[in-house]
């Protein structure tokens, strides 16, 4: 069973709030869904042949187009900027 | 022409335009027409955009000056899923959180489709960032099914699905991470189509799941469907997982002739009717000299748990991107950290943050090898299976739906909505391609109502899909 501090506990991983209201809806459903992907556990796996073969696909490090080609336009949608710099709120406090 | 032009096929109109039976302004305009006197009652359009004059003057020249030479979709008014970028256009998929994002640059699929003239009508309504399947989860409404606006078009792509087959536009775009063309296709009696991973370019598509996704095209025909992929295929610099154009072309097999039937996972849960349209649409191979093999596929009823566990663990990490700061809703706490939390929990919807969680849930330390593991082995073995399917039949068929569409609201719990994609889900984790194509009518509260015969073939072997497709709607298809 999945509590309230569990999903809360994601939530904040996740950079989410649940509001208390919606709270309960969310470990319902979380509940539900996590007991129907718990079927895989019945699944027997054959370590040899079920191992997906991945690879990693690399390209060259380097600009794809010259400098400033997109800039204007990115900028443009900046909710707060600075000339073409990107304004955030301060990181690491003074305190 | 007798049809109404907003009701033709791709090829039909591009017939008529060569003929000058009528001009792409004419086309353009009876489409437009046809979007603005629905599209408050379907809510399929989250927006309409204006005429390009120039691209439709450009696309008529063509045409004039080309002839037979101009591509078919010279001309062609397409509806595009809202997370499919264009340039200058907003592009929200369907959320709160990017309902102001302009895209900065076109989708490759965008650019392919207007280098061959194709107009863009408007952007269409989807389950917000592709999670769901009915529309229901839009953040700016429903979509209604054309065919019945009491019952959903199907999703994510259900503003597509709904945009075709209320003649609003000739054909439409949709992606594809579970079931999200073919299972709205089934739902508003269309063909729908999900290529082979990697066959079309998904640079300029808003991701939701990056190892399950694919665009494809929601079409009145089958060839129009060819048509459409046979422009937006193609290796992409802009995507690393697009397939080179040497890969495809080892790897045909001969035609046997027989179609493989799981009837083992068909016993229950498939609707009376549904299950006997597509027993008639099977005999219709027969007919043709088509063998009906049976075909064991044991560890399908994991597919969907395996899927469940996958995407929302891929969906938490693409989903991370979206903090309000570059653009969008952010700026409203008091730190950085605030910021962050206050654009997400506004800026998503509530099956996202579910999904968000669960995909956390999965990944995080102590489960994933219970889950995420587990479940990308699930992968691996349906791969296996089938392919060793594959050695004896050319395609794998099943009804794309257990049921046809159903009422608004039906499917209020997460896991019932989840078992709309039970069968669609499969051609996603093993990459294969797989259409969906109209096999009959079932009727629900006196009103008929379309179903779908779903075929899956191996990986590169779209184009034997369209040749099955064809048979089914007595397209001759080469």
């Amino acid at each position: 069973m999945t509590t309230p501090e569990e999903v809360l506990k994601l939530a904040s991983l996740a950079r989410i709030e649940v509001p208390e209201g919606e709270l309960p809806e969310f470990v319902e459903g979380f509940d539900a869904i996590v007991a129907y992907v718990g079927q895989l556990e019945g699944l027997t796996i054959n370590e040899t042949s079920d191992i997906l073969p991945y690879e990693n696909i690399l390209r060259e490090d380097g600009n794809a187009t010259p400098a400033g080609t997109w800039t204007e336009k990115i900028v443009a949608q900046f909710p707060q900027k600075s000339g073409d710099s990107l304004s955030v709120k301060q990181i690491i406090s003074h305190d | 022409m007798t049809k109404p032009l907003n009701q033709l096929s791709i090829v039909e109109a591009a017939s008529g335009l060569r003929a000058k039976d009528f001009s792409v302004r004419d086309l353009w305009d009876a489409c437009m027409a046809e979007a603005v006197a629905k599209n408050e009652e379907l809510n399929v359009f989250l927006e309409l955009f204006d005429a390009n004059e120039e691209a439709i003057a450009a696309a008529q020249q063509r045409i004039d000056t080309e002839g037979e030479g101009a591509p078919l979709l010279c001309g062609i008014p397409i509806a595009m899923k809202d997370n499919i970028l264009i340039e200058g256009h907003v592009a929200s998929a369907a959320s709160k959180m990017l309902e102001n994002y302009t895209a900065t640059y076109d989708a490759t699929v965008t650019a392919k489709l207007k280098e061959a003239g194709a107009l863009f009508i408007g952007r269409t309504n989807m389950d917000e960032f592709a999670m769901g399947s009915s529309t229901e989860h839009s953040a700016f409404g429903s979509t209604r099914n054309p065919l019945d606006p009491t019952r959903v078009p199907g999703g994510s792509s259900g503003g597509s699905s709904a945009a075709v087959a209320a003649n609003m536009a000739l054909a439409a775009l949709g992606t594809d991470t579970g079931g999200s063309i073919r299972q709205p296709a089934a739902h508003c009696g269309l063909v729908g189509f999900k290529p082979t991973y990697g066959a079309i370019s998904r640079h300029g598509l808003i991701a939701l799941g990056s190892s399950l996704d694919q665009a494809g095209p929601l079409t009145h025909t089958v060839e129009d469907a060819k048509i459409l992929f046979d422009v937006m295929k193609g290796e992409d610099s802009m995507d690393a997982t697009t397939i080179p154009a040497d890969f495809c072309a080892t790897k045909t097999s001969a035609a046997k002739k027989r179609i493989g039937v799981p009837y083992h996972l068909l016993a229950s849960g498939v609707d009376e009717d549904v299950r006997a349209r597509f027993d008639e649409t099977l005999e219709k191979f027969k007919e043709e000299g088509y063998e009906i093999c049976e075909v064991q596929l044991p560890t399908s009823p994991y597919a969907l748990p395996a899927y469940y566990v996958v995407m929302p663990a891929e969906a938490s990490a693409n989903l991370a991107r979206f903090d309000g700061i570059r653009y969008g809703n952010g700026g409203k706490g008091k730190d950085l950290l605030e910021d962050y939390v206050i654009a997400k929990t506004e800026g998503f919807g509530h099956e996202t943050k579910r999904r968000i969680l669960l995909g956390t849930f999965v990944l995080s330390s102590g489960y994933i090898d219970a889950y995420y593991r587990k479940a990308q082995s699930a992968r691996g073995a349906l791969i296996a299976e089938y392919d060793k399917a594959f050695e004896e039949v050319d395609v794998i068929a099943f009804p794309t739906t257990p049921s046809p569409a159903f009422k608004f609201g039906e499917k209020s719990d997460p896991v019932s909505m989840y078992l709309e994609d039970v069968f669609t889900v499969t051609a996603n984790l093993t990459g294969m391609p797989a259409i969906s194509v109209p096999m009959g009518m079932v009727e629900r509260d006196g009103v008929q109502l379309p179903t779908g015969i779903h075929f899956t073939a191996p990986k590169c072997q779209d184009e034997l899909l369209f040749k099955m497709g064809g048979m089914v709607t007595g397209e001759e298809i080469y």
